[in-house]
This record gives structure tokens, sequence and C-alpha cells, in this order.
């Protein structure tokens, strides 16, 4: 099944990954794309490791992807971007937002944050990191940090020909749609 | 019109469309969003939470016999709880169609085990339906409940976490209301005393030959013919798998009805073929019942029967393929392990109750499952729902008997105590235990994601109903000693444990009653413990570094190793207070925050 793209959101519970890989979901249905996208629910998530995989195609069987098999993984943060490394295609695109968010145990003194993660992983991949949390607090609203990661993703899978304002407008709230259009409007100029 | 739905939500769309009037459900990972998504059905169907499975599927029976189309969904597990009325109901048959959702989670991502469910139907003798993706679990209900009313048996519906959590298309379709049959008394199919029971055993046989005739036709389990030097066959998730894995390099036999098996279909697929493999997750449930019909095939010789498949491991284990991936170097990447919430209000309670010494603390399953992780490193044990209250009897029973300078203690959460921690708490008043049983009331069911319950005040469908009160109910069991108190207030639980463990010749019980922290308050709630509207700050000319706050594990405390003191994270800080009554230099304080 090699026409089936692969694309990983990685993070931590709390940021929005799963936001975004729903508004990125519904758009590749609209594309007229078959799409399969996993999650895993369960135990208290909140503060802990989170990942969406998002898969499409012609026609996709698996909803998840295996080692080395993404096209495209995009980092939530910063140390997340380590951990699923392993993930991405020797040839695939890292996209990281430059931004930490210590464990509880490292909070607690016990574990210390990986260092130098940004250039070990420019060392391995093709890395393009975005300030991501800077360019959603200019726009006034620090927590449409997830679309403008998602427009950042958008624009390197070549899938910003499609509406994606009106996807927008179909998955949040009333309220917040202006903001997150020019949120995923920003995410695109990144790339 | 075609729709991206998780498997639970396609479950929930295909209980609508197969006219399911009734469900019932207690949560459990990974199926708690199916009763969640049929309750939106409001018009239609009548959505309930039970106390626990067993209940949840003695209602279905009874709304089944009564002439409506109904479905009961647990996880894995909780289909222990009801295998009681599930095996007598498997031998009366149905009136309403009636289908039964197990969720199985292999890989254990919020379970306590990972057993594979499959065997039930063959145990107790039911046919069984396994989905591979959104649109077939969406469809197998609908199909369940005409295999339901026409074999005249409960059917299972057999999903795992990859598919009820799993988004794919599904293509919506009407809803089809079923006939209400007239309620008719029939003690020759539903009153099972032994007389009947064994004339119903007889018409279970006769059954399952039909239905074995049944699995050789349906074109629930087909086959796909490409290159035939390698034929797989595959159930569920594990066929998506396969699928991706050999494409057009191998046939297919995809088995969507699982119980009885297609032995003739298997037979014939397996003649056509150079090599089987059978491909299935967990253990081998269907290739175990291939090779004992003599017929050739791999499977776990290549497979384990731990933990979930994925295509890299089919891989690896039939073609000898690997991908290749980035090597590098991990070795300082450290964990983020699920923690207790801040402001949870079990953490004081843990705190206080870790410390003790000479206490076996028996745990249950909820979100106090998480105070056995450090730093709080507080209860001794799990099992399964209810277990802690029993186990500590039983715990304090062998104490006693050797003379033991130990105390057992029970922490059990509110859903869990209505779940089945009331039948254990009868045994520890019954038998003169004198066990404390904690009862951890946050108003909800926390860890599935905040359901309705006995004592909530609400149902599922959002009607006010009674409360029932805990304290209310140990007491009216017998138990005399009962302290309800704010597990925030850690000199509160300090006075409560002293005073439990004073208590050395009758049962006590300890009720912690504050709301679980993301909880949304019910007017209830805000009337009897007023909204959130304060912070801790550190002051951190004040604060010496001793991390004697950090020991509460609360993911709101930040340490700064540099400066060698804490701070606290305002977006998480609800103001519980706890870590500011263990700082010794009173260097936290409280300030009013807006919300």
């Amino acid at each position: 099944m090699s026409t089936t793209k692969n694309i990983l959101l990685v993070g931590v519970g709390g940021q929005g990954t799963i936001t975004a890989s729903k508004i990125l979901s519904n758009g590749l249905v609209a594309h007229g794309y078959d799409v399969k996208m996993a999650e895993i629910h369960g135990m208290s998530q909140r503060g802990g490791s989170v990942v969406s995989q998002v898969r499409y195609g012609e026609e996709v069987h698996s909803p998840v992807i295996d080692k080395g098999d993404a096209d495209i993984i995009v980092a939530f943060e910063m140390m997340e971007a380590l951990r699923w490394l392993g993930h991405l295609k020797p040839t695939g695109k890292m996209v990281i937002n430059n931004y930490q968010l210590p464990s509880v145990r490292i909070n607690s003194g016990i574990d210390s944050y990986p260092q130098n993660i940004l250039e070990r992983i420019r060392e391995k991949a093709n890395t393009t990191v975005i300030d991501a949390s800077d360019i959603a607090k200019s726009l006034g609203n620090r927590r449409t940090m997830n679309v403008v990661l998602l427009g950042a993703l958008i624009k390197s899978m070549a899938l910003e020909d499609l509406n994606w304002e009106e996807i927008i407008r179909e998955n949040v709230k009333e309220a917040f749609v202006d903001i997150n259009i020019q949120a995923l409007s920003a995410g695109m100029k990144e790339i | 019109m075609k729709k991206l739905l998780t498997g639970n939500e396609a479950i929930a769309r295909g209980a609508y469309e197969g006219g399911i009037v009734y469900a019932s459900a207690y949560p459990g990972t990974p199926s708690t969003e199916i009763l969640e998504n049929i309750a939106l059905y409001k018009e239609d169907i009548i959505a309930e939470w039970a106390p626990n499975e067993k209940v949840a599927l003695e209602a279905v029976i009874g709304a089944s016999i009564a002439g409506g189309r109904a479905i009961a969904s647990m996880k894995h597990v909780g289909v222990n709880v009801a295998a009681d009325p599930l095996f007598t109901f498997a031998y009366t048959g149905v009136t309403g169609g009636t289908v039964l959702v197990t969720a199985d989670e292999p890989g254990m991502h919020s379970s306590q085990n990972e057993q594979d469910n499959r065997y039930y139907a063959r145990f107790s003798k039911i046919p069984m339906l396994e989905p591979s993706n959104s649109q077939e679990a969406k469809d197998m209900v609908v199909e369940a409940i005409r295999i339901s009313e026409t074999y005249d048996s409960l059917v299972l519906l057999r999903v795992t976490t990859r598919i009820c959590h799993s988004k794919s298309l599904v293509n919506l379709g009407d809803r089809v209301e079923g006939e209400k049959k007239p309620y008719t008394k029939q003690l020759d199919k539903f009153d099972a005393v032994p007389s009947t029971a064994r004339k119903l055993h007889a018409k279970v046989e006769k059954r399952l030959t039909a239905l074995e005739a049944f699995s050789n036709e349906t074109p629930l389990n087909f086959i796909e013919w490409h290159d035939k030097k390698i034929g797989v066959i595959a159930s569920g998730i594990s066929y998506e798998y396969a699928k991706e894995v050999f494409g057009d390099r191998a046939s297919y036999l995809k088995l969507g009805f699982t119980h009885p098996l297609p032995f003739k279909k298997i037979e014939d697929f397996a003649r056509e073929v150079e090599t089987l493999y059978v491909i299935e997750e967990l253990e081998p449930y269907i290739e175990e019942q291939i090779k004992s019909r003599g017929i050739h095939c791999i499977g776990k010789e290549r497979l384990s029967n731990q933990g979930e498949l994925s295509p890299e491991i089919i891989r690896s284990a039939f073609l000898e393929e690997k991908l290749e991936v980035i090597d590098y170097d991990a070795s300082d990447m450290v964990p983020r392990p699920p923690t207790l919430c801040a402001g949870c209000p079990h953490r004081g309670f843990y705190y206080e109750l870790g410390k003790r010494k000479n206490i076996m603390i028996n745990g249950d399953i909820g979100c106090y499952g998480l105070s056995g992780f450090e730093p709080l490193n507080a209860k001794d044990t799990t099992i399964c729902m209810g277990a802690s209250v029993s186990m500590a009897h039983g715990a304090q029973t062998i104490f006693n008997r050797y003379n033991e300078d130990m105390r057992a203690v029970a922490t059990i959460g509110d859903s869990t105590f209505f779940h089945t921690g009331m039948n254990s708490l009868l045994d520890v008043i019954y038998n003169r235990s004198n066990t404390i049983t904690c009862i951890l009331d946050n108003r909800i069911t926390g860890m599935t994601g905040h359901q309705d319950h006995p004592g909530t005040g609400y149902t599922l469908q959002g009607m006010p109903t009674t409360i029932v009160e805990i304290e209310d109910v140990v007491k009216a069991m017998g138990v005399k000693h009962v302290r309800v108190i704010n597990p925030h207030h850690l000199d509160e639980v300090n006075e409560a444990l002293d005073w439990a463990l004073a208590i050395d010749n009758e049962p006590s019980v300890i009720i912690t009653r504050y709301p679980c922290a993301l909880k949304k308050y019910s007017p209830q709630d805000l009337e009897e413990f007023g909204a959130i509207d304060s912070q801790c700050v550190v002051d951190e000319s004040t604060c010496i570094g001793c991390k004697k706050c950090l020991k509460t594990g609360c993911p709101a405390l930040i340490w700064h190793p540099e400066k060698r003191r804490v701070s606290i994270d305002t977006n998480q800080c609800v103001g519980c207070q706890v870590c500011l009554q263990t700082c010794p230099v009173n260097a936290i304080s409280v300030k009013g925050v807006a919300r």
C-alpha cells in the first residue's frame, strides 16, 4: 500500500493534538481520501504522552503506523519529538514546536529533561522548528498553537489546495473560528 | 452519507439503525463511549448506566424477554462480572434481539489483564461476530440483532481497543424499528429450573449445529483470492494488519463470524493454498480449533500471545522483512506516566495513609490505582472491581490468626463501591472483621471520564434522580463507626486514621468526600463545596528548598534545581492546599483567583 500517507501528531495531553488530528482527518475525507485515525484513550492522560495516528490514501487498512513508516511527524513538544523519531521514515519530515513541557517527574527533580534535542534530531532527519506557541500568543490565543502546527503540517504535505476554512468552521466553536483560520495560515507561512 | 466514526460511535449507530430500544452498561475502557453515544439517541433508545456489568446484562435480559431489542456493552473484565446471567441466558434464548458487546484490551492500555473473551462465545455456546473496522462494527450490530432473533440466541460482538478507538469511514443508514413482540409467560423457555434447563441445553446444542451451517454460508466469512502460495485466516483488527503487510501477495479467508467457525469454508480454503497462516491477536482461539480438525496451519509458532499485534510484528514474523528505521540515541528519554491530577482529592488521603507503618493498603480499580507509584508509594494491591474491601478482610483475618501487628485497610472509590464494594462490605460486617474501609467519594466515576452513578443525582440521559448517600448505605448495612472527612484537610485525615486504627474489634468506615478536580460541579456540588476560586503560591524568599511538598506528587509543583526552590504552575493549581499543609516554613499561601 505504497500510496498510503502516514502522519503522526505527538504531544502531551491537553495540547490539542486530538482536535488538530480531527480537523486534519475531516479535511482529508473532504478531499476524497480513505482515512483511518487511531488514538489511545484510557488511563488519565493529563500530562501523559499522547499520539494521534492519521493514515490516508486510496484504501487504508491498518489504523496504526509502524516504526520507520511515518511520512511526517508533527511534535507539539520537543521531548515527544525525540520519543517518536524512530517512527519516521529515514526520508520523512519532522516538524517540531520549539516548546518544552517537563514531565511531573522532571518537575519533581527525579528525572532530567534530555539535552540538545533539536540538534540531535536535525542530525538524523529533515527538520523544521516552529515557534508555534509564540505565534499563537501573538495572535492573541495561546491555545491555537495546535492549529498553527496543523497549518505547517498541511503545507508540508502539499494539502493546502482544500477549503480548510470551511473544515475549521465545521470543527471548532463559532467564537474561535476566525482566530483558528489566522493560526492555520500563520502555520502555513512557516514552511 | 459517509462519516468518520470510532468503532464505539459506529456500534452506537448500529444500535440505533438496528432498532435497539434499551441499552445498559457500566463504564470501562475501551467500551465506555459505546453507551455514551447510544445515549445521544434520546428519542429512540433508553440508555442507562448500571451499577455493574452483571446488573447491566440482567436489565437487558429483562428488556429482551419483555419483547424489546436490547444491547449491553462492557470491557473484557466486565464480562467476568456478567458471566453468571450470560451462561444461563445463553440457554433460554431471547424474545427481542439481544447483543452483548465485549471490548477487549490487548496490550492493557488501561486494564489489569488481557484475557481473550472470544472464549466466552465458545464457553457459553453463543454466536460471535468480530468487526475489523467502524463500517463493519455498525453493520454487524444490525446483523447481530437479526441473528439473535433468527436463531433465538444472545449474540456476542467482540471488539478490541484498536477497533473501539480508531476512526474510519462509515456509510450511515436509517433506523429500522423492530416490531414489539407481545410478552407471554413461557415457563419452558425463561424459567431455568433444572428440569427446564436440561431441555434448554439440548436446544442449545441443536442451535450450534444450525449456526455452524450459517457460518459456512454467511458473507461475513469471505474469501479473497490472490496469490495462493500464502493463505491467511484472520479476524478483527488482525485482518487489517495482515492486508497491510501481505497486500496481494496472499489470499485471505476473512472471518467476521467467529463462533461457531465455518469449518467447511476453512477446509476449502486450506486445500487451495500452499501455506496457511492464522494471524490472531492474544490467544490461538481460531488456530487451535483448526488444528484440532487436522488442518495444518502456522500461527502462534511465530506470534506471541501477549500484547497487541501490529503490521510490524506480522511482517517480521512471516516475511522476515523490516522497514528501515532511523537509528538514534534515546537513552536519556524519560517517561510521562499518568499521575493524579493537581487538586485530586485522593492525593492528601494517600499522602497521609502511605506514611503509616504496619499497614497493608488494599487498592481497587480507578484513578487511585495511581497511588502505588512514586512519590506516594501508598497502596499494596490491585485485583479487580470491589476486591479491596473483601481482600482486606481476608488479609486481616490472617494477620489476626498469626498475631501479626498489621492492619488491613481497603481504599475504594464511590462508583466502585456501588459496583461490587457493597457486597464486600457485607462480608466485613457479617464476619466480625476489624478492617478499615476507606471510601474515596469524588462524586463521579473518574478514570473513565466522568460518568454519573447512583450517588451523583443524575441519570445518563440527564434526568435528576435520588442521590444514594454512601454514609446512609454503610450505616444501614450495620457499620457503627463511620466518619466523613474532607481529604484536602490533612489534620482531619490523620485524626480519622488514628480514630479508625484505635477501633480494633469492629469494622470502621472513613468516607472522604470531595469532588474530582476535573468534575463539572452539579448545583448540589456548588452548594456543598463552593466554586474553585483560589490558587496556592510559593514565597521564594521563605522557601528553603526542602522538597517536602514534592512528596505529594502534585503535577502543579515545579522544582527549580538551579535556585533550589519550588514554584506552582498557575495553569494547573486549583487551590486544594494540600502542599501548603506539608510546608514546614509556611512558604506557601493562598490567593484568590477569578474563574
